[in-house]
């Protein structure tokens, strides 16, 4: 048993403390604090992501906490998709009256619950981050109260995501009746050899079924078109990021880690999950007018292609995984910042039409707007092209042909809804300007776009980030 | 770096992007940027055409080598490198590339009055993925221009097209798209099994031939697309008719012989077992795609649909002259790709050229042109000569290569490609006929203006060079002799070695 090292987790206390006091400064000034709020938030995530990249290695609180090159990986990615959300929904949420300083502080929790899960070394800590993480999610789905539809939201995401709970907790108390543990390492020592009791592999679905209902993989996706068209579009563009890297992250954890040995297992699973998942996203995307509703099954299917890499179960393929992510994370906050901007005669706009001759009326934001959709289609030489090239290569490396195979065909479908938000803003007519935007999402949108545009130039670095990152996965 | 002491390949490829940066950046008033773009985009292209030119003077033809080499690492510990080069095979397309593009876009000066920002800069990023496609020496870089090509394409099609430009542009996008995605699952296996995407080093690697089997299907979904090889053509004639004049100008000249040169790069000489199985396929498609498709282009009412349905019969006879696997049919087969590059480019312009004074590409609407444009009657006659292949122009050296060639292998081949040499001359004599001579029918003909200044520009380096190709073909031929040779003495000894495996 590893003593209780605490400073080791330095990051994640720090950002605690400083969402207390942020909520004490919020609460006492008469007036509405929501900028200066939020403003304190993001330097409270930058602060934090200063105090990752130094943090040590090792773990702590009595083996509950690990830090490593890989936790190191995915709380700089969520630190940063979780500050751009906050970016996003600083103009939003003025004009849509809901521009409460609550809403900064429940993103800065959701946040240091998403650090709680990347970090986990044990079934309890593992739960505790992502109920943290589901709480504050919960709340701020349904932050435009006295919109119906976004109290639905809220409402339909708090009840599957109970149950989805209650199935993880189930699953782990399979777990621990049958391999005496909850805690990774010990885990690991009890299956190794890969024999084991029909207990734990029952136990292992049970969590896997969990995790995939926080990650939308097919068959647990059915919320996420109706929270994401529900939610506030700032929300919803917080949901399809950060909290998607940081279960992701967390699944590549427990799977690799503790249950490493019965890949066999859980892989046929996850198989299962990324070609149903690829397939409802390619499909079930094609006829939606909502664009909110759109990006909700694209997300579906783009979590089928990183769980491709996951299915294949080997370095390559988890190393595919999170270079995935990453690119996906970039180019859908990008996508979302678009999104965000939709609004005419100060009504936002959520349908696919709206986006009609933007070609014409803002050239830059439909420039950028066709940059993350041939991106996220996967046409080189944007940076979702090497996202697609490293899962790829993953499952042809482990002869997963099938997966390869539905992948590209998948693709090619998802490729023609993407290609018709192009087409309805380059080719249609359409005369009405969109209205300003502010400054902040001009900044995301071509600070993520340039980025998607000149990744090929140097895939070096993030590539090498997520070997070492992975190497310490399995380490 | 390289013999030319700097990094040539690079520049020509890279130099499009530049100017269409500085265009992006003009601000201003609409006629002021319309202005600006057109002038930056010709200068830029006509930069790029001098510097592509030195290729030509620099090129040492005595060797099937690549040159102009240039590597950098890229991705070093997953064996992926910028690598780029040529040889006798590549360099004549880039050139191709690179004097088409100020063509097209002298073409586009008065036809294209809307965005004309964006559509210089979409010409040009689309000229750099051009040459950078032609110019790759490594697999994931030739997939990333091969595939880059399309966004440009899709846009040009999609923004400045006629009527039917969504259907055509997405099925374009769409079917080159499923193709090219079976080529990365191949791209994906070749790299595993080899470990590099190195195009030289993986000449030098062996597949086993079950390997070779599926790795052939699968480049041959991408290439036969792109061709386009019956079946799989139906995306052409819809994009051909769509697009602008200059986009089917780029996309007969250039795009279609990205098929071909796929063959050529790598189902070839990376694959010969599985080659020689399937020819007879090639061959049976090849020779369909000529007839059948020629006896369709007879049935056509609109010029351009002619004019893309005779693409696809002349690229039938490329493909059939490639997968004879003898000097004569390999070098045809290239001549024809280049000579059908110029005269099949420049016969949409000749379109274009009516198309923008009477908007119509009916030919019905037409007939007496050359009593009202006789230097415009003239020009067109060169150009349906030399796609007939009347010796003396620019078709005919390459389809009797590739007749040659195809003699060698099986005669009943030779008489496919012939019969689409008479049924050429069929359908490109009866356009020219119902378009340029009969009688006057149409009053509002009367007025059309012959040929401007700028028309006059635009044709005469084609003319030149149609002529030049068809009286001196060797100083075309001598380019790609030396790799022709190299690559059918491999093929053989390739073949020769898996038949004594065999034995």
């Amino acid at each position: 048993m590893s003593p209780m090292n605490w400073t080791l987790a330095t990051p994640e206390i720090v950002l605690g403390i400083a969402g207390l006091l942020i909520l004490a400064a919020g609460v006492i000034p008469k007036k509405e604090t929501f900028f200066p709020v939020s403003m304190a938030v993001i330097g409270a995530f930058v602060l934090t992501a200063v105090l990752v990249i130094g943090q040590g290695e090792g773990t702590a609180f009595l083996g509950q906490y690990v830090s490593d090159a890989f936790s190191r990986f995915a709380k700089v990615l969520i630190l940063l998709g979780a500050a751009l959300g906050v970016v996003l929904s600083l103009d939003f949420n003025e004009k849509a009256g809901i521009g409460r300083f609550e809403y900064a502080v429940l993103m800065l929790f959701a946040t240091m619950g998403m650090l709680v899960m990347v970090s986990a070394n044990d079934l309890m800590s593992l739960y505790i981050g992502l109920e943290l993480l589901s709480l504050s999610l919960y709340v701020i789905a349904a932050f435009d109260r006295d919109n119906p539809r976004s109290a639905e939201a809220g409402l339909k995401y708090f009840v599957l995501g109970a149950l989805a709970s209650g199935l993880l907790l189930y699953g782990s108390s399979l777990v621990y009746g049958f391999a005496g543990s909850t805690n990774f390492d010990q885990l690991a020592d009890a299956l190794a050899g890969g024999t084991v009791g029909l207990g734990v592999v029952v136990g292992l679905v049970f969590v896997l079924a969990g995790l995939s209902f926080k990650i939308s993989a097919v068959p647990f996706h059915m919320w996420t078109p109706d929270v994401y068209e529900g939610a506030p579009t700032p929300v919803t563009a917080f949901f399809a990021t950060a909290p998607k890297v940081a279960a992701i992250a967390l699944l590549m954890r427990v799977l690799a880690g503790p249950f490493a040995d019965l890949a066999a297992q859980w892989s046929q699973v996850i198989w299962v999950a990324s070609v149903g998942s690829m397939l409802l996203g390619a499909f079930a995307a094609i006829g939606q007018r909502n664009i909110k509703r759109l990006m909700a099954y694209s997300s579906i299917g783009h979590v089928g292609y990183a769980l491709m890499g996951l299915a294949v179960a080997s370095d390559i393929g988890l190393r595919g995984v999170l270079v995935y992510m990453a690119i996906y994370m970039v180019t859908s906050v990008g996508t979302f910042a678009v999104l965000v901007a939709m609004r005419r005669k100060g009504r936002a706009l959520e349908q696919v039409d709206d986006l009609a001759g933007l070609g014409r009326t803002d050239p830059a934001m439909a420039m950028w707007m066709a940059v993350f959709m041939f991106s996220m289609a996967g046409i080189p030489p944007l940076a979702g092209f090497f996202g697609k090239l490293y899962v790829f290569l993953a499952a042809v490396q482990g002869g997963y042909w099938v997966l390869a195979a539905v992948g590209i065909g998948t693709s090619v479908v998802a490729t023609y809804y993407y290609l018709r938000i192009v087409k309805v803003m380059y080719f249609d007519a359409g005369d009405e300007a969109l209205d300003a935007r502010p400054a902040g999402l001009t900044v995301v949108m071509t600070a993520t776009g340039i980025l998607t545009v000149l990744f090929f130039l140097f895939p070096a670095p993030i590539i090498a980030a997520a070997q070492v990152a992975v190497a310490a996965l399995a380490g | 770096m390289n013999t030319a002491g700097f990094p040539l390949l690079s520049l020509v490829t890279f130099l499009p992007l530049a100017g269409a940066l500085i265009i992006m950046m003009v601000r201003g008033e609409e006629a002021v940027v319309a202005r600006n773009a057109r002038w930056t985009a010709l200068w830029a292209s006509l930069i790029t055409l001098a510097l592509s030119l030195l290729l030509w003077t620099g090129f040492d033809q005595s060797t099937a080598e690549f040159q102009f080499v240039e590597q950098v690492d890229w991705l070093p510990e997953y064996g992926v490198g910028y690598h780029m080069g040529v040889d006798g095979i590549s360099v004549l397309f880039i050139l191709l590339s690179t004097l088409l593009t100020p063509l097209c876009i002298l073409a586009s000066w008065e036809s294209v009055q809307t965005r004309v920002r964006e559509y210089m800069v979409a010409f040009l990023v689309l000229e750099a993925m051009m040459i950078g496609m032609f110019a790759a020496l490594d697999f994931v870089l030739f997939y990333i221009f091969f595939e880059a090509v399309l966004i440009p394409m899709f846009l040009i099609i999609g923004i400045w097209g006629g009527a039917r430009r969504v259907y055509a542009a997405l099925k374009f996008f769409l079917y080159t798209l499923a193709g090219s995605l079976l080529m990365l699952l191949a791209i994906l296996a070749v790299w595993y099994e080899a470990g590099t995407t190195d195009i030289p080093t993986l000449m030098e690697t062996a597949f086993s031939p079950r390997m070779q089997f599926w790795l052939f299907l699968a480049f041959f979904a991408s290439f036969a697309v792109k061709v386009p090889m019956w079946p799989v053509h139906t995306w052409l004639p819809d994009a051909h008719v769509e697009a602008p004049t200059a986009g089917s100008v780029i996309l007969a000249g250039v795009l279609l012989k990205m098929g071909a040169y796929g063959f050529l790069r790598f189902s070839l000489p990376l694959l010969p077992q599985a080659s020689a199985d399937f020819a007879p396929l090639i061959f049976a498609l090849s020779v369909i795609a000529v007839i059948y498709t020629s006896l369709v282009a007879l049935a056509q009412e609109d010029m351009k649909k002619l004019i893309a349905y005779s693409s696809i019969a002349h690229m039938g006879i490329v493909t059939l002259g490639i997968f004879t696997f003898t000097a004569q049919g390999l070098s045809g087969a290239l001549f024809t790709m280049l000579s059908h590059g110029v005269v099949s480019g420049a016969l949409f312009l000749c379109v274009g050229v009516l198309y923008d004074r009477v908007h119509s590409r009916e030919i019905a609407r037409y007939g007496g042109v050359a009593k009202i444009m006789p230097a415009y009657a003239l020009v067109f006659m060169v150009f349906t000569m030399a796609s007939v292949a009347l010796p003396g122009l620019a078709g005919f050296p390459g389809e009797l290569l590739v007749i040659v060639g195809a003699f060698k292998v099986n005669p009943w081949v030779a008489l496919g490609a012939c019969m689409g040499m008479i049924l050429g001359a069929a359908y490109a004599l009866y356009l020219y006929r119902r378009v340029i001579f009969g009688k006057i029918v149409r009053e509002d003909l009367k007025t059309l203006l012959d040929l401007s200044p700028r028309e006059y520009a635009t044709f005469a380096p084609l003319i030149l060079l149609t002529i030049w190709m068809g009286v001196y073909p060797s100083s075309f031929l001598n380019f790609f002799e030396a790799t022709v040779a190299a690559l059918v003495a491999r093929h053989e000894a390739a073949l020769g070695a898996a038949r004594l495996a065999g034995m």
